[in-house]
Formats: C-alpha cells, structure tokens, sequence
C-alpha cells in the first residue's frame, strides 16, 4: 500500500526521523494558515499525489512572498498533474504540503528495503541525491552504497558507520546522521515497509540532516498488524474499478489505455500468462484479474459484469484450469452472470481440469453463445476472430 | 526415482483441523502419501479422520516418526508454525500458506539458514512425487509417473505444465511449486541441482514469472551445471513495471525483473523457451523426444 509524502512524514516525526516543518493542507485557506503559521519565507507548495515526478510535472514550488505563496497554492491544488508516473491522464491535486523552506547545502539519497535474494535489509545509500537513483543505478553505480542488515540481529553501530564514511558525512552532522539512520530502519521494519526512501535527505547549513522528501510503500500481507498505517489508505489514488473489484474479493488491475480483450482466470501465473496470449493473438489486454483457487459463483458472477462494464472491451477470455475451482462451478458461474448482466462481446471460455466434461455441459445447455474452446490454442484462434 | 518426497514420506500436517487443512489432508490420503499425524494446538488427543491429533509437532515427531510437514496455518501463524518444524527436526517443510508478510518470511529465511531443514514455500501448491506421494493442493489426475522434473513459482501455471507432460506422454519424476512469494524457501537452483543427480530425470521445465532475479541466476546455473535439456517459460512479458500482479513477488521494479531480461539469460544460457503458453506442450514433445 502506498500512502502520501505528509502521512510518511508523520510517522517519520513521530518516530524521531526529522523533517521540515509544516502540514497538510486541503484548502487554500488552511495552506494559507499553514504559512502564517510558519511565519518566515521561503515557503514549499507540494502537490500530495501517489506519484512520483511531481517537481518536473509542476507541482512543487518554492514561493518567496505571501503573494507568491497565494498563486501556487491557487494553481496546484485542484490542477491536473501529469508525471511520468501519472500516465497521459494525470492526477488530480486534492491535497497540499506545507512546508519551511530550508537552506539546502547538500542533497543525498537514502532508501531501506527488504532485498528477497539475501533475505535481509538493504540500505541504499548515494551522495547523487535529488537524482533519478534508477539513472545513478545504471550510469554509476559505484555512486551508490549499499549496506545489509540481518533482521534478526537489527542495525548495528558498524552499519550506521558503515554508511556515514560511505556518504563522506561531514564529521558536524555524523550524530544526526546516525540517529535519522537507526530510526529509520526501525521504522521500516517495525512497520513492514516494502520501501522506505528519502530523496533526497539534506544536510543544511545549519549541519542538520533533513528528510525534505518522504516516501513509503507497505507490504499489503502485513496491514492486519498496522491499523493507524490501514487508516491511510486514500482511495482518491486508487483505480476505482480496482476497488470495486476488491470489495468482492477479486484480485482485479486494471491496465490503462489501449487494451480490448477482457480476460479472467485463476491463478496469478495463468492469468499473467494469458495476457501474454492475448498479445501474441493480435489483442490487447484491458486488465490482470485472478479469481483464485476458490472463487464462489458470485465472485465470477460480479467478475464478469466488472470486465464487461468497460466501454473498450471487444472480447472477453476466459481461462480457467480446474484444480480446486472446478470446471462446473466455473461455467455456472459464466452462465448465471451471462443471464443475468447479457453478453455485450463475444465470450470465449477455455477451461481444462477438474469435472471438464460436467463444466462443458453445462455451457453447451446453457442456450447462450458462449464460444467454448478445446484448448489454448484454438482460444487464440477464436479470440483472433472476434477481436477482427 | 523421483526427488525429495517418495513412497516412504511420511507426512504430519500443521493446521488439519482447518477446513482447507482437512480437505487437503484428506486428498492426500486419497492419492496414497502416508498422512501420519496432524497438529493442532489445543486439539492435542483427537483424530483426524484415523490420523492421530497432536498438540505440538515435536510431540507428532517424537510419537509418528514424520519425515515431512505440510502447513495450512494461516498467514499471520505461518511463520511460527515453520520454525516450531524446524525445532521439531523435521527435514522438509511445505507451506501452502499464501499471504505471509515478507518481514516474517526474511527472520523465517535466515532462523533455518544453518539448519538440517529444506523450506519449500510459502505461498506454493506444493509437492508431488506422481504415483508415490503427494504433499499439496494440486489436483491429482492431471499427473502421470514419467521422466520430466517440472520446477515453478506459480501454482496454475505448473499445473498446465504438468497437463501438457502428460499429454504429450512424457509424465514427470516430481513436481515442485517453488512459489509466489519475494523471500522463499527453496529456489530454482536447488530444484535443478536434485533434477541433474536424479537419474530417472531425463529432462526439465522451468517456469518462472516476472520479479526479482531467481530466473536469471537459474540460468547461469543451467549452463554450467545442467546437461540435460531445459524447457522455459515465464509468465509476465506483458506486465506493466511497478504493479504487483497477484503474487507478492511478481512485480517489476525499475528496469529488473522484467519478463525480457528473463527470456534472454534463458535464451542466452541454452534453455529452449517457450514464450507461448498455448505452445508449451509442442515444445516439450519436440525438446524432450
């Protein structure tokens, strides 16, 4: 789960990780208040969006004097930002940081994760901060430190030093340095962050070591231990047909512009795989949408009005190799949902497995057009024709 | 011959009292594997069925002899359940569970690391020995005693897989699903090193998906240690980056872990990849003749 930049700096306050000072604001009135409470200027207009590139796509400026403060925070909020994360679309801009602006000496990038080849923690660590990391990455990537962490044992004094001579932390900044360090990685496991990363951390002129921005993804497995992280969830950011899907239980994702093949399956290797069918047979797909080992009847029922609700749909495919989900609750399901929403595209259905023959006969006697398949091949070969 | 698990496996099941637990128990009894013990926490004394209700796996160890331990606690429990096996001594786990959080799988990964214990799993359907012994979820009829070691991350997928052996008559020697998750117990190495020095073994398929390196690693090891030949497939080359597709551990981040990059170490080492699912069982009849 992915949250804003103001609800990332607030765990990271609250959790002894230092950050500008500043709030969150949803109208221009509040932003302005937020100002006045800072009372000096510089002041940072930030658009609070689940994308990243928001200082390229113009949602982010430094306003010098009240009357600047009052045009960015005008434009900003409400605007329609695009990133290259955004898509051609955009976002719409709901909500605005606040912050003190700082004087900035140096930028540096800083990021914890869980790394799955070593099964420990990774510190990522440049002093190319402010940067694309993933440039730095692949141009020079001696630039980037890495040091690992065994989340059994926790972060140790060597780690932390580890990373302050690797950033060349001046010796006036190393003790706040290395407490913004430690607590980070404890927040990052405490709170089973799939990705903490501060890019880019600053060292003022002052000597304090900042987070001026503030980034965290959540592993969705562990939430059920993190309510006050649940309590983030913006669904503002989320694909609203997504969160449809979800509330049935369907692991739906919806793949943005061009797609024209509706696809459904179980599993999320087959369903990942028949995507890639859908290609190779001249479609598109419009989405990822694994119905899982047990799907229920209504579960395929509202997965088909959701996968036929979509205007650029042209044909659906669905693929369904029977294990515990049998091929007979499959089909039923199908023809309920068929009964009962119509069939607007052609449907074409490949199922193997388990009770084959009971699930076929149930589609044969359903009386509807439903284009059954013998097998992937020949699924490719009707999909072919009805997206012609 | 066939790979870890074989006719005298003998099997305890950590959560047998569940719904999914005792279905599958049960399946696995149907199949043959010999299901010595189950456990429970608190329903130590009961039975299962005739299978014999334990509070503790070490008490199921100590009283059945179990060899192996097939779990269906759920996700919060799961790692918990792992480590009590492993204190227990029994030498191979399955876990099924899907849903474990990563935090919890990296201690689980590095508390065995030192251990006489082989993880497979989480997040898996499981193992199977065809003929022999089945530890899992996968739907038994599709199998048929043979010469191929399938070895994947994806349960459906392994399973087509598995079906297109079959019907081109090859069968398998064992079936591992390795799993979904990012930090998993048993890698594709492992499975390919067993599949080399197993002598029924004539060939093997590999199917992997998008995430993380384990695919390209694989098959650096396939060209230098494998001489038998290698069908590929991997799941995933149309994904879009930086959306997690159903498996925790499918998911493209920047410009690593993409499907591309996957085919061609695939390519690039020797394995003859199959980019078509709907082709897979005529690459198998032509690699494996």
């Amino acid at each position: 789960m992915k949250v804003h930049e103001y609800q990332a700096k607030e765990l990271f306050r609250k959790n002894g990780v230092a950050v500008p000072e500043g709030a969150v604001a949803f109208t221009v009135e509040e932003a302005k208040a937020v100002a006045a409470k800072l009372g000096t200027y510089p002041v940072v207009v930030k658009a609070q969006i689940h994308a990243g590139g928001r200082g390229l796509g113009g949602g982010v400026k430094v306003a010098k004097s009240p009357e600047e403060f009052d045009t960015y925070a005008n434009t900003i909020l409400g605007m329609n930002l695009v990133t290259k994360q955004t898509g051609p679309g955009g976002k719409l801009v709901k909500k605005l940081l606040i912050e003190q602006g700082l004087n900035i000496a140096k930028e540096l990038y800083l990021s914890i994760l869980p790394d799955r080849a070593t099964a420990k923690m990774i510190i990522m660590a440049s002093e190319a901060g402010g940067m694309d990391i993933e440039d730095v990455a692949a141009k020079t990537p001696e630039k980037i430190i890495k040091v690992y962490v065994d989340p059994n044992v926790g972060i140790q004094a060597y780690h932390l030093r580890a990373a302050a001579f690797g950033l060349n932390m001046p010796s006036a900044c190393m003790k706040s340095f290395t407490v913004l360090l430690k607590n980070l990685y404890n927040l990052a496991v405490n709170y089973d962050c799939s990705l903490v990363e501060i890019n880019p951390l600053i060292i003022t002129a002052e000597n304090d070591v900042i987070a001026l921005d503030g980034k965290m993804d959540f592993d969705d497995n562990a939430l059920y231990r993190h309510p006050d992280v649940k309590e983030y969830r913006d669904l503002d950011e989320e694909d609203p047909t997504e969160v449809e899907a979800g509330s049935f239980g369907l692991n739906y994702i919806h793949l943005g512009e061009g797609g024209n093949v509706g696809n459904m399956v179980n599993g999320a290797g087959l369903a990942m795989a028949t995507m890639d069918c859908i290609k190779y047979a001249g479609g598109k797909p419009v989405n990822f949408l694994d119905v899982g080992g047990g799907a229920s009847a209504e579960q395929i029922e509202n997965g088909f009005r959701i996968l036929q609700s979509d205007e650029n749909v042209k044909a659906i495919l669905i693929n369904i190799f029977g294990g515990i989900l049998r091929c007979d609750r499959l089909a039923n399901g199908v023809v309920q949902a068929a009964q009962k929403v119509g069939m607007r595209v052609p449907v074409i259905i490949r199922m193997e497995g388990t009770n084959l023959k009971e699930g076929r006969k149930i589609l044969a006697d359903s009386g509807l057009e439903l284009i059954n398949a013998k097998d992937l091949k020949d699924a490719a070969e009707k999909l072919k024709a009805a997206i012609q | 011959m066939s790979i870890l698990v074989n006719k005298d496996t003998k099997l305890l099941v950590q959560g047998i009292t569940g719904k999914e637990g005792q279905f599958h128990a049960r399946a696995c009894v149907e199949y043959g594997t010999q299901v010595v013990a189950g456990v429970t926490p608190g329903k130590g004394g009961q039975k299962m069925d005739e299978i014999p209700v334990f509070d503790t796996v070490a008490g199921a160890v100590q009283t059945t002899g179990a060899t192996a331990s097939m779990i269906f606690v759920p996700p919060p429990f799961a790692a918990d359940a792992i480590m009590e096996a492993t204190d227990a001594g029994v030498p191979l786990i399955v876990c099924i569970t899907e849903g474990i959080p990563v935090m919890d799988m990296m201690r689980v990964k590095n508390y065995i690391k030192d251990k006489p214990v082989r993880l497979i799993g989480p997040n898996c359907p499981g193992i199977i020995t065809p003929g022999e012994c089945k530890i899992g979820i996968m739907p038994a009829p599709i199998h048929m005693p043979g010469k191929i070691g399938v070895v994947s991350r994806s349960g459906t997928l392994t399973y087509e897989a598995v079906h297109a052996l079959t019907l081109a008559g090859l069968g398998q020697t064992t079936c591992i699903g390795i799993g979904g998750d990012p930090v998993n117990g048993t890698n594709f190495i492992d499975c390919l090193e067993r599949f080399q020095a197993d002598d029924a073994t004539e060939g093997i398929v590999m199917i992997g998906e998008i995430g993380g390196d384990a695919e390209e690693k694989a098959a650096e090891f396939i060209k230098a240690e494998v001489t038998k030949p290698v069908v590929g497939f991997i799941a995933g080359l149309t994904a879009p980056p930086g959306r997690r597709m159903g498996h925790a551990g499918a998911i493209i981040s920047g410009n690593s872990g993409t499907g591309q990059s996957k085919v061609a170490a695939m390519k690039a080492n020797g394995i003859n990849v199959c980019e078509n699912l709907a082709y897979l069982k005529d690459v198998c009849s032509e690699t494996f003749k």
